[in-house]
């Protein structure tokens, strides 16, 4: 379907597409089989201006939001969700210094980050806080002019390949929620150090470690906004960057709806191909509705947040939700039409399959999504 | 450093036709793209520019429409382009189109440096560098797969050969016609994708590069197609069968009948 872009956006399409064809397809197995992270195909995205799309052109950037850099991510989440991740996981670590960072630091640090020299990362999550995010136990205590962290942060997108890191710990636990506080930490602060890498299901070319602080100094001014507005820069830290979730789950569906039209097509059985049999054609058109209808929502969201709307929460949460539940439901489906071949590596779509189980869990598992649906629409009835 | 690089709009090997009745490469409807050799060329020239400095300027004969592949240069890194266009130019051969660069490139005020792909994909004659580099009398190396160094005393360069590589060096102004394991070209980038937008393409008839009507186009090719064909394969077949053994002592056989 044709959603009218503008010519820029549809620039940004033709960009992400040709590196997801001509550096993510050829490399992605590979990738996956050796849990390898894609520094070549990073430094080709670098190269191609795509880290700065939601970056202010003062800062370096492309002037774009929420929009472009979803054209990007499902464009890129086509090729590679675990690629995709670690580009995306650099904007996620970025947000808090363009929503809440004072004009020293976005001056500082979002011209490196637009360029794709230095790689940010977003550390909320903890052993003892993931949905919860009170349980936060990483503490910062002020000594002199320097913040002293302690804490361990838990699987930490980019861990071990960021440089920026946005960092959520307790300045007074007194206060709750409100005693949190976001602070930049840069990978060369003295008490920064990282954990062993996590092996995992899916994502494989994604790096996922601790981040571990003993006394790590940092100066004064590395915190983002005000001392104890951490929680609130989250919040809208992650309805930003949801529908690039959303995104990938966009993309992910589409090429396991390829791959699976493209096998039905030349598969035969019973002296047709499977295609023309109506069981298959029934899922491949289940497929496709679900596929074209999320990317309908994601894309209108990323519209509608740019804006800043008071149902902001609601309207990211909502497209996260839809398009990553698909992503997974389409990418089994897939796996079902090529049936054995599916179950193989030597197709694409087991590592789909897997891929997309991520989508439903980080940036806020689609339970705790639903929660804030539920609330706001508790709370908009109430009028 | 000025570094013009020569690049050629051919036909999507991809979606290769041919003629029935002529036994031509259809062209009509076909999607063009850029020579993929000529792809790595431009790469090694924007790598060079962003070592060295200087400008990388991509230049083309062709129909107009060839303007949009010029564009796809500057979306890659060419700083300009240049496009040179006239109906006189149809049905040039290599002799007349090295003719026709050579006086496009003395317009623009020569370069320090010209790339080529190793040759297009659609002629695959790989006559247009050497050629070029003779018309303005530069020395050249053909098949580079590397360029190692660039100083006062010229460019150093590796050379592919089918057993290894030969080193050499070229005073500047000089010409090289790369191989693809010279470089993995980029995509384009936002940056110069709206560049290129904006970009004035240069346009050079006949006239404006000074050219005689007699040495352009199909005047000034002497190069005729006379026939075009399949070649028949007849050569004798015979299968060898049986074991290994068998196969390799009736192999040894008849290659000893033969000496």
């Amino acid at each position: 379907m044709d959603y009218f872009l503008t010519e820029e956006q549809q620039m940004i399409v033709d960009i992400a597409r040709q590196i997801t064809e001509e550096k993510i397809i050829p490399q992605r197995a590979e990738l996956d089989e050796k849990d390898e992270f894609p520094t070549d195909i990073l430094k080709a995205i670098a190269k191609a201006d795509l880290f700065g799309l939601f970056i202010p052109e003062e800062y370096g950037g492309f002037g774009g939001g929420c929009f472009e850099n979803v054209l990007a991510l499902e464009q890129l989440g086509r090729g590679c969700v675990g690629v995709a991740t670690s580009f995306a996981a650099s904007a996620l670590g970025a947000y808090p210094i363009l929503i809440a960072g004072s004009e020293e630091m976005k001056a500082h640090y979002l011209p490196i980050i637009a360029t794709g020299e230095k790689r940010a990362a977003f550390a909320l999550t903890e052993a003892n806080a993931g949905s919860d995010a009170s349980g936060i136990q990483t503490t910062a205590v002020l000594d002199g002019d320097e913040w002293v962290v302690n804490g361990t942060k838990q699987w930490i997108t980019n861990g071990g390949e960021a440089q920026i890191h946005t960092v959520v710990a307790m300045t007074d636990r007194s206060k709750g929620a409100r005693g949190a506080t976001m602070f930049v930490i840069e990978d060369t602060d003295p008490g920064f150090s990282f954990g062993a890498k996590e092996k995992k299901l899916g994502i494989r070319a994604s790096s996922t470690r601790e981040l571990i602080f003993k006394d790590c100094r940092i100066p004064r001014d590395r915190v983002v906004g005000k001392v104890g507005s951490g929680f609130i820069t989250v919040m809208k830290t992650l309805d930003l960057s949801r529908p690039g979730i959303a995104a990938l789950g966009v993309g992910l569906g589409q090429a396991a709806l390829d791959e699976a039209v493209v096998y039905a097509k030349q598969r035969v059985q019973f002296g047709k191909p499977i295609i023309s049999f109506q069981a298959v054609q029934h899922m491949l058109a289940d497929m496709a509705i679900q596929v074209e209808a999320s990317r309908a929502l994601v894309y209108a969201a990323a519209k509608h947040i740019a804006a800043y709307p008071k149902d902001m929460s609601k309207a990211s949460s909502m497209c996260k939700v839809m398009a990553t539940d698909m992503a997974m439901k389409v990418a089994t489906d897939a796996v079902q039409v090529l049936a054995g071949y599916g179950y193989m590596r030597e197709y694409p779509v087991e590592k789909m399959m897997r891929d997309a189980k991520i989508l439903q869990i980080y940036e806020g598992t689609n339970q705790i999504q639903r929660n804030v649906i539920g609330q706001e629409l508790n709370k908009e009835y109430n009028k | 450093m000025k570094i013009v690089v020569c690049v050629k709009q051919v036909p999507d090997a991809k979606d290769v036709r041919l003629d029935p009745k002529t036994n031509t490469l259809a062209r009509e409807g076909v999607q063009s793209i850029m020579n993929p050799y000529d792809r790595h060329a431009l790469e090694e020239a924007v790598r060079l520019v962003e070592q060295y400095g200087g400008e990388v300027v991509a230049l083309t004969m062709g129909p107009p429409q060839a303007a949009e592949m010029l564009r796809d240069a500057v979306a890659c890194g060419a700083d300009n382009a240049v496009l040179v266009s006239d109906r006189a130019f149809a049905g040039a051969d290599t002799w007349a189109t090295t003719y026709t660069l050579s006086r496009a490139i003395r317009t623009i005020g020569g370069c320090d440096l010209i790339l080529c792909g190793k040759q297009a994909i659609d002629g695959d004659t790989a006559q247009v560098g050497p050629g070029l580099a003779w018309r303005l009398d530069l020395p050249y190396a053909t098949y580079v797969r590397k360029v190692v160094d660039c100083s006062a005393e010229g460019l150093t360069v590796e050379r592919l050969m089918d057993d290894g590589y030969d080193e050499v060096i070229l005073p500047l102004p000089a010409l090289l016609t790369v191989v693809k394991e010279i470089n993995e070209p980029r995509v384009p980038s936002l940056k110069g994708k709206m560049k290129a937008r904006k970009l004035q393409v240069t346009v050079l008839d006949a006239a404006a590069i000074g050219a005689d009507p007699a040495c352009i186009g199909l005047a000034g090719s002497p190069t005729r197609v006379v026939k075009v064909f399949s070649p028949q394969l007849a050569g004798d077949r015979t299968m060898i069968t049986g074991t290994v053994e068998e196969q390799a002592a009736q192999l040894a056989e008849k290659m000893e009948a033969l000496l």
